[in-house]
């Protein structure tokens, strides 16, 4: 193989892996699936943006963030204000009393564009923010808490925090945010009708490729040195601090990506979905992002992409048939697989060889150590 | 606020100053058994909030069994069953060590994820045992009404609460610097495998603080039917505020998480009370937040801590 | 002859052919319906009552022989309180199952999330909460009042009957409580010439209002007007009581209580308290008691039945209406039909269906008592449907 590929896949199989999955999503699911089956795997598969941003975050530097959805949300809003404003024009406005504004500001009694709004006009504004705003906010609180070296625990709780003033905050301004309802009934990009069979084609395999693309992005840096010093970062933060590296940088960088990943799963979930509401971006929905992660398997970024699908796969599947007996398996699948498999899907794969072929798992050297190791010695658990 | 007479305002500043009280005995009964699990042992039960709908409900039951079958006991029940709700919140805490916790000391985030799976099952177990309804005890009617002096009223749940909000931290402290049982939890929190050396029965430590923290979250949850409902979901609607009392506290200290809840109530409660409703929460959360950041460690800190 | 035919079950009705043009899923024999509510997650507490009380008509309907002769069958989802999870159920009834129509939803936001569903997939949803208004479809019929329906008769009798000038407006954080009190503020102020000493609002799942209670008291409102829901309901009564609040000393009406919430609260925390509703379970005619008899009946005696319940069980009613009235099951001609359906077996009482599809009702005040129930104490006359009202704006 070329040095190139080399770096992205360690072994044969996992190359092999990686194809069988383009093949089962590219071609296997969109002839074997309805279109509004299909609609639901891209849903699906928005969520694996985060979860590879998790796969860097959590799996290889030990920051567990537990605000992911605050990103999704950002990059979310950021499209769906987009969208909002094309389904606005004064014409199809006309009912309002100050036509050609979203129809929630009308009801709040608004009478004009606020000014936060006015960019969100512009579709490259629109796509630039998807990227940026994530990345700022992450940044701006990755840095505060990181060179102070906040961590582990003290981490997740704050994110979470953060992700309960997030859902507050829109609940409370919805003359501005649309508030708890969301932003709802969006019909167009650029003149193009996302709600009809073609245009749902079509996002699915944008985010089909989108996600492919990320998740090759996201092998390229564990399997370069910048992934092994996020992993000395998670198990021996010490001796990176004394080896000259800025620990406090290498975890805010690698959580301001996470975070324009989580912000582009937003968005690519905003176009197939139709709407944005705070229910997407609360504590729960950001908690089960880390689900979808910690049971696909935290190391791996394949097997994180499938934990999103096989776990919302799981969640409409079982809420059809069984809606009480969901609970009590999410809940059981989720203590089990911290207990017994804390790789997940993937780290099953090192145990049972044949399916390792399956489902890449370029962790399984580092998958007996990684149970019984201590997480990243912060304030947290710094005895 | 010219409208007002002075003595309107004193009685509404005392008034004021109550409810900041109130909400300051609530969240130290929600971050005491929190802090007690997290500070000292390093576990984040995320399952916390359930073990509080827990001590609701038994309190419920309870209400209800006493209505049925001794009504004549109705004024008395509610404190006798504070003592139930400990003592079932207890035992199933010190199960859930025993099955989940004791497997994961080492992993502490992890313990965030397992609990939070055992959070779900039992907030399904709690919807089908007692229906999906938000429900509420029957309370003594000696606990409804209220102190009046001119114009202030001074709640008396709020004052119950109060109260053993002081009862259950002086029991805690006492237990925790003056027993010989937290003799021996103090210094398996500091040297486990030297405190098993000389003898300690660190397992059995650890399932007593657990167990004893679960306990603490029964009474807490069992007090809260005094001012609210309980559904399958209540637990959820506390934990955050919990963890933020007992983070911004400085995990490991009791004196930290009294100094936090009462910091946060009372921020709380003034911003609630100058801005509207949810811009108060929205603002307190923001001021915690900052706080963390410029003090990770907490209000705080412990310093007994050391590598 | 048809009826004899029909009643010996030989014949089912009219031919499948001719009743269902567009591919629902109807039979010879049967049609399928979908139900979506929450039957999980923190708005289960709700939608429990909307569920029984759909389930309920439907058996009474299939008991009577159906719709054009064809027995209902329904197909339950669980939106569990998740509107993403709404869209998603919605899509799959109207898409893979073909339902005949759809009686669900409860929050705003999940009829908001399914809206544009129905609309794209030409749907019919049957939706029973009181709500916001500022909406009105071709593909959902509104079975609870819009907010005007609700409060400007209200407000009417509580300032005439108190005579209240000072009102403090409370709600919980969402677009409900806060149109309604959008409303109510132009109605206090333009129409009664009274004035509103305080508007606030607090995040669904609060239940800590020591200070708003600090400042009513120091307000002094003649009237409190509350919309708040959910669990903040309990804590707010509860809260009010213990700080000697009571219907003694003050005034207060809602619109947010029924006799779900107060089987939450404890009748005792309200007693004296006033609710506007369109329907209360204490309603004194034969339909009602027919109604509250058989949902004993079905669901036990401890069971209460609030406005929305009602509601409910309206939908499956006006929908057999419609399709009779139609002689088909194709939306579009359902659509058509509606407006002018009347139905005089409502417990509630008389209601007709407006042309901007959602229903003439009445509405009544209630006071609350220590058994959890209303006495009605005034009733008005039947109100025309505005969900798009001039000068509330």
């Amino acid at each position: 193989m070329p040095l190139f590929l080399k770096t992205l896949f360690k072994t044969r199989g996992e190359a092999i892996g990686f194809i069988a999955f383009l093949v089962l999503v590219l071609v296997i699911f969109p002839l074997a699936m309805p279109v509004f089956r299909l609609n639901l795997v891209g849903k699906y598969l928005s969520f694996g943006f985060v979860a590879i941003g998790l796969v860097l975050l959590w799996g290889r530097c030990g920051v567990l963030s537990l605000g992911q959805g605050v990103f999704f949300g950002l990059g979310g809003y950021c499209m769906a204000m987009f969208l909002k404003l094309e389904a606005s024009d004064p014409e199809s406005t006309s009912i309002q009393s100050t036509p050609g504004i979203p129809d929630f500001m009308d009801w709040n009694q608004l009478t004009a564009l606020p000014w936060f709004w006015e960019p969100f006009k512009s579709l490259p504004f629109t796509i630039l923010a998807i990227f940026v705003v994530p990345a700022v906010v992450a940044f701006i609180i990755g840095w505060a808490m990181f060179r102070r070296k906040v961590g582990g625990v003290y981490f997740a709780i704050i994110t979470q925090a953060l992700a309960l003033i997030m859902s507050l905050g829109i609940d409370g301004n919805q003359g501005y945010t649309g508030g708890r309802n969301g932003i709802t009934d969006l019909r167009t990009l650029l003149g193009w009708d996302i709600r009809t069979e073609d245009a749902q084609y079509t996002l699915y395999f944008l985010c089909v490729v989108l996600l492919a693309l990320t998740a090759l992005a996201a092998k390229y840096i564990i399997n370069t040195r910048l992934g092994r010093v996020l992993v000395a970062v998670r198990d021996q933060e010490d001796r990176v601090r004394f080896s000259g590296y800025d620990v406090a940088i290498v975890r805010t960088s690698v959580f301001a990506f996470a975070a324009v990943l989580s912000g582009i799963g937003g968005a690519m979930f905003v176009l197939q979905v139709g709407f944005m509401s705070p229910s997407i971006i609360g504590i729960v929905p950001s908690i089960e992002m880390v689900i979808f992660t910690a049971v696909g398997g935290r190391l791996s970024v394949m097997g994180a992409i499938i934990g999103c699908l096989i776990v919302n796969w799981g969640k409409t599947a079982f809420s059809e048939a069984y809606p009480d007996a969901w609970l009590y398996l999410m809940g059981g699948t989720f203590i089990s697989v911290v207990m017994f498999f804390p790789n997940g899907i993937a780290g099953l794969a090192e145990k049972f060889p044949r399916i390792r072929s399956l489902i890449p798992a370029s962790v399984t050297e580092r998958i007996k150590g990684m149970a019984t190791k201590k997480t990243t010695k912060t304030v947290s658990d710094g005895q | 606020m010219g409208d007002y007479t002075a003595e309107e305002l004193q009685s509404i500043f005392i008034m004021q100053g109550f409810s900041g009280l109130s909400l300051f005995s609530v969240l130290l009964l929600m971050g005491l058994g929190l802090a007690l699990i997290f500070g000292q042992m390093g576990v984040i039960n995320m399952a916390h909030g359930e073990f509080m709908a827990l001590g609701a409900y038994t309190v419920y039951l309870c209400s209800n069994i006493t209505e049925q079958f001794f009504p004549a006991f109705t004024p008395y029940y509610f404190v006798i069953t504070i003592l139930v709700a400990f003592v079932v919140c207890g035992l199933l805490g010190a199960f859930v060590e025993w099955l989940l916790i004791r497997h994961l000391y080492h992993r502490p985030l992890d313990t965030l994820l397992a609990t939070w799976g055992l959070s779900l099952i039992l907030q399904q177990t709690y919807r089908s045992i007692f229906g999906a309804r938000e429900v509420s005890p029957r309370l003594p009617d000696w606990l409804m009404g209220s102190f009046t002096y001119g114009d202030v009223d001074i709640p008396i749940n709020g004052v119950f609460v109060l109260g053993l909000s002081v009862i259950v931290t002086g029991s805690l402290v006492y237990f925790i610097y003056k027993s010989r049982f937290g003799l021996k939890l103090r210094s398996t929190v500091q040297n486990r495998s030297m405190s098993g050396a000389v003898g300690i029965n660190t397992v059995k430590v650890d399932r007593l603080a657990f167990a004893l923290g679960c306990g603490i979250a029964g009474i807490a949850g069992a007090a809260f039917t005094t001012i609210g409902s309980t559904g399958p979901d209540s637990g959820s609607r506390y934990i955050v505020d919990a963890f933020l009392v007992v983070v911004s506290g400085g995990a490991a200290s009791l004196l930290g998480t009294v100094g936090s809840a009462f910091g946060i109530a009372q921020a709380q409660s003034i911003l609630e009370f100058f801005l509207e409703g949810t811009k108060g929460k929205v603002a307190t959360l923001l001021v915690i937040v900052v706080v963390l950041m410029i003090r990770p460690q907490g209000l705080f800190p412990s310093k007994v801590r050391s590598h | 002859m048809m009826m004899v035919l029909s009643m010996a079950g030989l014949l089912a009705g009219p031919p499948t052919e001719e009743v269902n043009t567009t591919g629902l899923a109807v039979t010879d024999d049967t049609v399928t319906v979908g139900q979506l509510h929450s039957a999980t997650g923190t708005m289960a507490i709700s939608e429990t009552g909307s569920i029984q009380a759909e389930q309920l008509a439907i058996d009474q309907i299939n008991a009577m022989g159906g719709v054009l002769g064809r027995q209902i069958e329904v197909i339950k989802e669980d939106g569990a309180s998740d509107w993403p999870t709404f869209a998603e159920k919605a899509k799959k009834l109207l898409v893979s199952d073909k339902v005949g129509t759809v009686f669900g939803c409860w929050t705003s936001a999940s009829r908001k999330a399914v809206l544009p569903v129905f609309e794209k997939e030409n749907g019919m949803l049957y939706y029973p909460t009181f709500y916001e208004g500022l909406e009105q479809s071709k593909n959902v019929i509104y079975t609870g009042q819009e907010a005007t329906q609700q409060i400007i008769a209200g407000l009417d009798w509580i300032a005439e009957e108190k005579d209240a000038k000072t009102f403090y407006l409370i709600g919980s954080d969402y677009i409900w409580p806060r149109t309604s009190n959008k409303i109510a503020r132009k109605h206090i102020e333009n129409v009664l010439g009274g004035k509103v000493v305080g508007e606030e609002y607090y995040a669904l799942g609060h239940t800590q209002f020591g200070s708003l209670i600090n400042k009513i008291k120091l307000k002094k409102p003649d009237v409190i007007y509350a919309i708040v829901v959910g669990g903040s309901n309990v804590s707010f009564y509860k809260q009010l009581k213990a700080a000697g609040i009571t219907s003694e000393k003050q005034t207060l009406l809602t619109i947010s209580v029924t006799e779900d919430e107060v089987l939450g609260i404890g009748g005792e925390n309200l007693v004296g308290f006033y609710s506007a509703m369109k329907y209360f379970q204490s309603l004194d005619n034969e339909n009602n008691k027919a109604f509250v008899a058989a949902f004993k009946e079905k669901y036990g005696e401890d069971a209460v039945i609030g406005d929305v319940t009602q509601a409910a069980y309206l939908g499956p009613w006006l929908w057999k209406a419609a399709v009779e009235k139609a002689g088909s099951f194709d939306i579009d001609k359902i659509a058509e039909v509606s407006p002018d359906i009347e139905l005089t077996t409502a417990p509630e009482g008389y209601v007709k269906i407006h042309p901007n599809h959602h229903l003439w009702s009445k509405l009544r005040i209630g006071q609350w008592g220590e058994d959890g129930q209303a006495e009605v104490l005034y009733e008005s006359e039947l109100i025309e449907p505005d969900p798009f009202p001039e000068g509330y704006q």
